[in-house]
C-alpha cells in the first residue's frame, strides 16, 4: 500500500534520519519514540530510536531494562503485550556522552599514548562529563556514526535539552571552526615551544594573575593534546554537517499550543529554512479536545450554571441531596467554561501560526501518562493521521 | 529555616515548559511589593523576563522596572569586563576588549568559566549588599548543577591565582542557607516530578546550595468534594444524562465530557503530586492552574498573589 502523500507515514517511508526538535517539555522524546514505534509497526525494515535524554520511563515503555550507548532490540514480548505485531524491527539506544567522547578521542588521537594522556587530563574530564554543552556536538556525532554503521533503514533521534534549541545544528561547524582558530594556536604556543612569543606576552601576564601558571599550563596542555586530533576532528565535523543537510535527513518540530513553546517552534522553523535543512512536519502536542470549542455546549453550560438549583431539584431524588446535586451541576458547568477559555486560546494560537509546514499532525491531551508500548502506539496512531 | 524571601540569593530552576520564568518573576514582584529592594536576573538566554513583566528587553545594566524591582540579563562577557575593571583596575576598555574575546574562546572549551562569571556576578551583588534579594531566573534543571557547582569545579582545577581566591567567598555565600537557596519549579506531571526528585538528590550531593522550596505550578482545582464525585458518576449514567439533556439541552454531552477530563487529569496528577510530596523534604508551594486568556504581567501578578498566600504573607 502506497503511503498517503503529505503524511507522517510518507515522511518516515522516504527518509533515513528523522530529528525531533522543539523546546523543553513539549514531548519531543516521546514523539520520537512514537514515530519509531509506528515505523517499525507499519513499515518493513530496521528502525532505531536514539534518545539523548536518559529517561528511564522510555526504556521501561520499550520493554528494555535500561539501555546504553549500544543499541538493543526491543523485545517481541513488549509488542505482544501491547497487542500489536511489528512488520519491521525496532532498536533503541541512548546517548552516553562520556563514552562517546572517549571513543572519539581514541579514534582521532595520533597514537595510543596521546589518547591516554587526553583521557587523563583534568580539563578533559570536565569537558566530557560535567558540562552539558558538550552534548550538542556529541549527539550529532553519534547519529553520524550510527548512520555510517549502515545497520538501520531509519534512525529517529530526539535533540539535547540545550539552552538554545538550535545550538546542536551549529555544533559540528563550531567544532571545526574551533580547531582552526588563531586563538587556539596562540594559546598552545607556549606549550609547544616553551617560549612565550613576544606578541602573546601581555595576554599571559594578565591571564597568569587571574588563573595562575599551573592552570594555564593545564589549559595549554589540554589544547596542545587536543590539537593533535584536529585533522580528523575537522573532517568528521564536516561530514556530520553534510549528513544533517542531506536530503535523506528531515526535521520534525514538536510544540504545544502554549505561547512560549510555539513562539520558539516558529523561530525554529524559520531557521531550518534559512539554513537549508529539510522541515518534514510539525507536531502539535497536548492539544485540548475540540469539543471544548462547541458553542452550543457553551450555551448549555451557561444555562446549567444559572439554573443549577432548579435542575438539581428536578433530578435530585435519584442522584443525591438536592444541595449536593446543585453544587455538582454548578461545578460541571464552571469546569467546562474554564477549560473553554484555554481551548479558545489554543485555537487562536493555532490560527495565528505564522509558518505552516506541509505536514501538521495534532495530538490530543491524553488524560493518562504514556507508560508502555501500548501508550506509544496510541500516540503514534494519532500522529499517523 | 530562613523564610524564603528573607534570604539574599534565590536561584529558580525547573524543567522546560513548567513556568520557571513566570515563577521567578512572581517571587521578585512579591519581594518588591513587600518592600525589599529586589534584583531579578535572567541567566537563561531563552528566558522571557521582559515578556512576563511586559517591559523593554533586559540588559546587563540593571533597570528599575517596577518600584523596588530591578531587572537585568546575564552577559558573561560584560561580567568579565566588570570583573577585570574591579579586580585588576584595568582602566582602558580598549585593552579589555581583545582579552574578553580570548576568554570567550577559552570558555568554549574550558567550560566552567562562563558559569563562574555568572555565579560570580550574582554573588558579588549579594556581597556588596546592593540589594535585599537577588532572584535568578536560572538555567533549566539539566544545567543547574553545573552552574551551582562551578566554584567548586574551578577550585579543584585552579590551584593559585586571583580566580582561586575569588571562589572562596563565592562558596561561602552559596553554601550559607541563611543567604542562598534553590527553588525548583515543577508541575504535577510525570516528567517534571521525576526531574525535580532527581535534581533534589544531585543538588545535595554535588553542590553546597540548599534546596529551599519546590513550587508546584498549574495545580488543577479539585472539582468535587466528599460524596460529590459519586453524584457526578450517577449523573453521567445514560438514563440520568438523558434527563439532564431534557432539562438544559441536547448539547450537554461535551459539558459532561469536559468534567470527566478534568476529574481524570486531576486524579493522574494527584499521584505525581503525592510522589513529589514524599520524595522531597522541603515546603511545597502550590500555584493554581490559571484558566486565563493571556500571559504576561496579569498572570505574573496572579502567580505572585498565590505564592504570597502560600508563604503566609
Amino acid at each position: 500500500m502506497a503511503a498517503r502523500a503529505g503524511s507522517i507515514e510518507q515522511l518516515l517511508a522516504a527518509k533515513e534520519i528523522v530529528i525531533s526538535c522543539g523546546s523543553g517539555g513539549v514531548g519531543k522524546t516521546t514523539t520520537a519514540a512514537a514515530l519509531a514505534v509506528m515505523a517499525a509497526l507499519r513499515q518493513d525494515g530496521r528502525v532505531l530510536v536514539l534518545t539523548v535524554d536518559p529517561a528511564r520511563r522510555l526504556a521501561d515503555a520499550l520493554g528494555l531494562e535500561g539501555f546504553g550507548n549500544v543499541a538493543k532490540p526491543v523485545p517481541q514480548e513488549a509488542f505482544a503485550r501491547a497487542g500489536v505485531e511489528p512488520r519491521g524491527e525496532l532498536w533503541a539506544a541512548m546517548l552516553d556522552t562520556k563514552q562517546s567522547w572517549d571513543a572519539l578521542v581514541r579514534r582521532h588521537a595520533p597514537d595510543r599514548a596521546t589518547a591516554e594522556r587526553i583521557l587523563d587530563n583534568a580539563l578533559y574530564e570536565n569537558v566530557s562529563r560535567r558540562f552539558v554543552q558538550s552534548h550538542d556536538y556529541i549527539a550529532m556525532e553519534r547519529l553520524y556514526e550510527l548512520h555510517c554503521e549502515g545497520s538501520y533503514d531509519l534512525i529517529v533521534v530526539d535533540t539535547p535539552p540545550t539552552r538554545n534549541a538550535l545550538d546542536f545544528l551549529d555544533a559540528p561547524a563550531r567544532m571545526a571552526e574551533f580547531f582552526s582558530s588563531r586563538f587556539l594556536r596562540l594559546l598552545t604556543a607556549p606549550y609547544r615551544s616553551r617560549i612565550v612569543s613576544f606578541a602573546s606576552k601581555p595576554f599571559y601576564t594578565v591571564a597568569d594573575r587571574i588563573l595562575g601558571t599551573e592552570f594555564l599550563e593545564d589549559i595549554a596542555e589540554f589544547f596542545g593534546l587536543f590539537q593533535t586530533m584536529a585533522p580528523g576532528f575537522v573532517e568528521r565535523a564536516e561530514a556530520v554537517t553534510r549528513l544533517l543537510h542531506d536530503r535523506r535527513t528531515t526535521f520534525v518540530v514538536v510544540s504545544t499550543l502554549e505561547a512560549a513553546p510555539l513562539h520558539e517552534a516558529e523561530y525554529f522553523v524559520e531557521q531550518l529554512g534559512a539554513k537549508r535543512f529539510h522541515l518534514g512536519a510539525m507536531v502539535l502536542n497536548k492539544v485540548l479536545p475540540s469539543y471544548l470549542l462547541d458553542e452550543r455546549a457553551a450555551v448549555v453550560a451557561e444555562r446549567l450554571r444559572r439554573e443549577a438549583g432548579g435542575v438539581a431539584a428536578r433530578l435530585a431524588p435519584e442522584l443525591g441531596e438536592p444541595a449536593q446535586v446543585e453544587r455538582v451541576l454548578a461545578e460541571v458547568a464552571d469546569s467546562f467554561l474554564r477549560f473553554q477559555v484555554v481551548a479558545q486560546r489554543e485555537a487562536e494560537q493555532r490560527a495565528e501560526l505564522a509558518v505552516v509546514p506541509e505536514v501538521v499532525a495534532t495530538v490530543p491531551y491524553f488524560d493518562a501518562d504514556i507508560v508502555d508500548l501500548g501508550g506509544l502506539v496510541r500516540l503514534g496512531e494519532r500522529l499517523w493521521g | 529555616m530562613t523564610a524564603l524571601l528573607d534570604r539574599r540569593l534565590l536561584f529558580v530552576t525547573g524543567k522546560g515548559g513548567v513556568g520557571k520564568t513566570t515563577v521567578a518573576a512572581a517571587l521578585a514582584v512579591l519581594a518588591a511589593q513587600q518592600g525589599r529592594r529586589t534584583l531579578l536576573c535572567e541567566v537563561d538566554a531563552k528566558g522571557d523576563v521582559a515578556g512576563v513583566l511586559e517591559t523593554a528587553p533586559t540588559r546587563f545594566r540593571e533597570r528599575e522596572v517596577q518600584p523596588g524591582l530591578w531587572a537585568m540579563s546575564m552577559d558573561t562577557e560584560e561580567s568579565l569586563k566588570e570583573y577585570l575593571r574591579i579586580n585588576l583596575r584595568l582602566p582602558a576598555m580598549a585593552r579589555i576588549g581583545p582579552l574578553a574575546r580570548i576568554f570567550e574562546f577559552v570558555a568554549t572549551a574550558a567550560p566552567g568559566v562562563k558559569e563562574i562569571l555568572t555565579v560570580g556576578k550574582l554573588a558579588y551583588e549579594v556581597r556588596e549588599r546592593h540589594y535585599d534579594l537577588v532572584v535568578v531566573d536560572a538555567v533549566a534543571t539539566g544545567h543547574i548543577v553545573g552552574q551551582l557547582a562551578a566554584p567548586q569545579a574551578i577550585q579543584e582545577l585552579v590551584q593559585v591565582g586571583l580566580v582561586r581566591q575569588q571562589t572562596g567567598w563565592m562558596l561561602d555565600i552559596l553554601g550559607d542557607p541563611q543567604q542562598t537557596g534553590l527553588v525548583v519549579v515543577s508541575t504535577p506531571e510525570e516528567m517534571p516530578v521525576n526531574e525535580t526528585v532527581e535534581l533534589a538528590g544531585r543538588v545535595r550531593e554535588e553542590t553546597n546550595v540548599e534546596l529551599a522550596a519546590v513550587v508546584v505550578n498549574r495545580v488543577l482545582p479539585e472539582l468535587f468534594g466528599r460524596g460529590e464525585e459519586a453524584v457526578f458518576e450517577r449523573l453521567t449514567a445514560p438514563e440520568h444524562a438523558a434527563r439532564l439533556a431534557e432539562a438544559v439541552g441536547e448539547d450537554v454531552t461535551p459539558v459532561l465530557e469536559a468534567a470527566r477530563l478534568a476529574v481524570t487529569l486531576r486524579r493522574t496528577r494527584a499521584v505525581h503530586l503525592e510522589r513529589l510530596r514524599t520524595a522531597v523534604d522541603v515546603p511545597l508551594l502550590y500555584v493554581p492552574y490559571l484558566f486565563s486568556r493571556s500571559h504576561g504581567l496579569r498572570s505574573t501578578h496572579q502567580v505572585a498573589e498565590a505564592l504570597g498566600q502560600e508563604l503566609g504573607s
